[in-house]
């Protein structure tokens, strides 16, 4: 480290320094550089539009079914198009909104966090939007042709064999499975890179903003979950497409090993979905609250403790499958266990907010409504821990409410809040207050008119996933008022659209830190130049932009004619070594297009797992072949 | 806020590092968790679907022993020679570095030759039962990772010979050296519930 410092940064001087940066860093306009970016921001941005698209479909769903369902025995909908529509409106809103959305707004966010200049492996951060953009598409576009999915989000076996679903409809699901978990752990494993490697000098761990935190722990959990829901889909379509017998009970299968399988994945899911939600919490809560989060180690260990846990709740899908008694006893205790780093979280957060000075803009009313609404979920989901009231309310509404309750309740409240909070920061341009408050509170309403009719309906006996019901079940009432709920949340939903349209019209006013904030997102400009930082930001606490003096501490040095980054120690984040990082190049998109060919055709044929894989390998070779000059001998030189 | 203050310089420092100080090796470690998980879940559904066919592998003769021992005699010696490439490419050495990835470019081949025989000694198919479906299953997941690893090692191979070394390459052999051990780490298990299993609880 040279010794001639510290200096003032001359205004020419970063001038200039601008200007290289941005030649080295900038995506070129028009087609080629939207199709060859890997610019995190860029990336991140289009991952969070395509979620919310996703979002909306989901939603327009959720809504047929809530029109048909609004009074007894409708023919709007027949049966078989109501299989479709529910399992694509599970599959949709679980493995093409909210886990993609929640990863997305890491990938645009994690980098400016940890005051970085890119996201680590970014050819492999693009690859990831396309496949998954290919694989919500390919089920979609099967979906409009009547090929959609019909044995619902989990599709278990043997409803969803090759006995009970013939056809391709299934087949698609198993594959769209496939294209977004490798999409999922691809991004797990370039933010887990970043957070550990590229965070600024002086942010140890113990210094790490709670959303990187929150991140780390989920993509360690997406890491260690979604192989086993990659490898159940990858049973179940052989078992349809080949002839294997993994689930089939004459030939030695057993169905209970999809719902193992299965759930092993899908209980930490859940959690993979709401955790990042609890960063954003967090930093919504402190930035209104003026105060740093209340007992950051506590929260830290919350993090981690609910990461580990969660891998120990996936039996409590499976009460109703007759496994032993302690078995059933181990996972309702660990399935209460749960609730205390849960618990934990929302003292803290109330108590942030009680010793500071909390101003009540929308993205904090989006946390109260998530305070609020998560607990009511979390309260049902102890109840469900219990094996007697969990037999007694097992598929039926009961269990509908509860975890719309703790999904919507735990992610997409803490969600519509970041985007309040973070989208100036994507934008430059800030959104209306006024038509804010009216999309929280009519959300906010609707949600609860929607879904707690839902555990009384539940509770008086009606199952999930009917398609219509007889009028004498006295089950109209409430199911016209839950409709009633779901148009008014459609009604916010469009109010958000609008909000979200007219604020991209005005001028980019917001400023670098409108909030006054105090993460290092903040400090740079919004929406962020091409190379992020223009100098490296350098930490000396928690909360780096309310506690540094009258000018910022930086570090120079990273070149600014080619692509490099910083990368530091893991626990200390003491500066370590540069690292080149890659140019926008095509090739992830032409891999992405080669896993997509590889993909639909195996739904068809099973040697396109082998012709497929030709055209992918030249890919991936065109894609690892390293270019430009040895480094080495540039540093020499 | 009013400016910048500058404290300090990164232009002395590296441009390349070895083990976890490299981005890439997070990548690959990263990669090796994904796929260690699938493996050990792969034996978790292998070991839960035994419970399920009373003996274990009824109706078929267990997989021969014979390619299946010398795949696993030669994937260990195989270990040996690419724990030497890593610490001659750690040591930046050209010359064995490039002698090497032509080595267990080799390796790999012939690793692989004796795989397909192994597959025509499984005494299974994979249509037949339960069993045949997860040995089956297993040997494939192993096998393309074999594959993997062993396209990644003939792209270096090729670079190596072509090319200027830097120290970027050099990290990067080593990292792939890091993931032949994993491949054979991973086989170790399946050799004993796919050779073994039958044998013993059959």
């Amino acid at each position: 480290m040279s010794a001639s410092r510290p200096r003032a940064a001359k205004a020419a001087e970063m001038s200039a320094l601008h200007e290289r940066l941005e030649r080295t860093w900038a995506t070129p306009p028009g087609l080629w550089g939207w199709l060859t970016t890997v610019d995190h921001k860029l990336v991140g941005r289009r991952y969070v539009v395509t979620g919310f698209v996703f979002f909306v479909l989901g939603g327009i769903l959720a809504l047929l079914m809530r029109a048909q369902l609004a009074r007894p025995e409708s023919g709007l909908i027949d049966a078989d198009r109501y299989n479709q529509i529910f399992s694509m409106h599970g599959t949709t809103m679980m493995f093409l909104f909210a886990v993609p959305i929640m990863e997305a707004m890491a990938v645009y966010l994690v980098p400016l966090m940890c005051g970085t200049r890119a996201i680590a492996f970014p050819r492999l951060n693009a690859f990831s939007y396309w496949v998954y953009l290919a694989g919500g598409t390919m089920i979609w576009i099967a979906f409009l042709l009547n090929v959609g999915p019909e044995t619902g989000w989990f599709s278990y076996v043997p409803l969803a064999g090759p006995e009970f679903s013939p056809g391709k409809r299934t087949d698609f699901w198993a594959q769209m499975i496939t294209f977004t978990e490798v999409a999922a752990l691809a991004v797990a494993v370039e933010l887990i890179a970043t957070i550990l490697k590229q965070r600024a000098p002086g942010m140890t761990l113990a210094r790490m903003p709670l959303f990187l935190w929150a991140m780390l722990v989920t993509s360690f959990m997406v890491v260690f979950a979604m192989p086993a829901v990659m490898l159940s889909s990858s049973f179940l379509i052989s078992d349809r497409l080949i002839g294997t017998h993994f689930y089939n009970p004459a030939e030695g299968g057993d169905p209970l090993l999809w719902q193992h399988l299965f759930w092993f994945f899908g209980h930490p899911e859940v959690y993979i979905i709401f955790m990042p939600a609890l960063g954003m919490v967090s930093h919504i809560t402190a930035t209104f609250s003026r105060r740093t989060v209340f007992a950051y180690p506590i929260m830290v260990l919350a993090l981690v403790a609910t990461g580990f846990l969660a891998f120990g709740l996936w039996v409590h899908h499976m009460f109703a499958t007759g496994l032993p008694r302690l078995g059933n006893s181990f996972y309702t205790s660990a399935s209460m266990m749960i609730a205390i780093p849960s618990g934990v979280q929302i003292f803290c957060w109330i108590a942030t907010m009680f010793d500071g000075k909390p101003r009540f803009a929308t993205p904090l009313l989006f946390v109260l409504g998530f305070i609020v609404t998560f607990v009511l979920g979390g309260l049902t989901g102890v109840m469900l821990a219990s094996v007697p009231l969990d037999l007694q309310v097992h598929d039926t509404y009961f269990v509908v409410a509860h975890f719309h309750y703790v999904l919507i309740g735990g992610a997409v409240f803490p969600l519509f809040g970041a985007v309040y909070y973070w989208f100036p920061k994507f934008t430059g341009r800030l959104l209306n207050e006024t038509a804010g408050k009216w999309n929280f509170w009519l959300f906010f309403a609707g949600f609860h008119l929607t879904f707690f009719p839902m555990h009384i309906l539940g509770l008086i006996g009606m199952p999930r996933r009917i398609y219509t019901y007889r009028a004498e079940m006295e089950w109209g009432g409430w199911n016209l008022a839950a409709t009633a709920g779901a148009f008014l949340i459609a009604v916010s939903a469009v109010m958000f659209v609008i909000n979200v349209a007219a604020a991209l019209r005005r001028p980019r006013t917001a400023g670098a830190n409108p909030w006054q904030a105090s993460g290092l997102e903040w400090a740079t400009g919004s929406p962020p130049p091409a190379y992020n930082f223009i100098y490296l930001p350098v930490v000396a606490g928690r909360e780096p932009l309310w506690e540094e003096g009258e000018t910022r501490p930086v570090m120079e040095g990273l070149s600014s004619s080619e692509r490099e980054i910083l990368c530091t120690s893991v626990v200390e984040a003491e500066p370590d070594m540069r690292h080149p990082m890659p140019d926008n190049t095509l090739w992830p998109l032409l891999a992405a297009l080669s896993t997509t060919a590889l993909f639909i055709g195996s739904v068809f044929n099973e040697w396109a797992l082998v012709w497929g894989a030709i055209p992918l390998t030249a890919c991936l070779i065109g894609w690892f072949w390293p270019v430009g000059t040895p480094r080495r001998k540039e540093a020499a030189a | 806020m009013s400016g910048y203050r500058i404290v300090g310089d990164v232009s002395p420092l590296a441009d390349h590092g070895f083990g976890s100080r490299s981005l890439m090796w997070w990548g690959v470690v990263g990669f090796i968790m994904i796929e260690g998980a699938a493996f050990l879940l792969g034996c978790a559904a292998y070991v839960f679907l035994i419970g399920h066919t009373q003996p274990w592998g009824a109706g078929h003769l267990p997989p021969s022993l014979l390619w299946g021992s010398a795949f696993t005699g030669l994937l260990l010696l195989s270990d040996a020679p690419n724990a030497w490439l890593s610490r001659r490419a750690h040591a930046m050495d050209e010359r064995v570095t490039r002698t090497g990835l032509v080595v267990m470019s080799v390796a790999g081949v012939l690793l692989l030759a004796v795989r397909a025989f192994e597959f025509t000694a499984l005494n299974a198919k994979w249509d037949q039962d339960a069993y045949g479906s997860i040995v089956w299953a297993l040997m494939l997941m192993h096998t393309v990772h074999l594959i993997t690893d062993l396209a990644d090692t003939m792209l270096l191979a090729i670079f190596v010979h072509t090319h200027e070394m830097d120290g970027g390459r050099y990290s990067d052999v080593t990292d792939n050296c890091l993931y032949w051990h994993f491949v054979v780490i991973t086989w170790l298990p399946i050799y004993a519930l796919v050779y073994w299993s039958p044998r013993v609880l059959g």
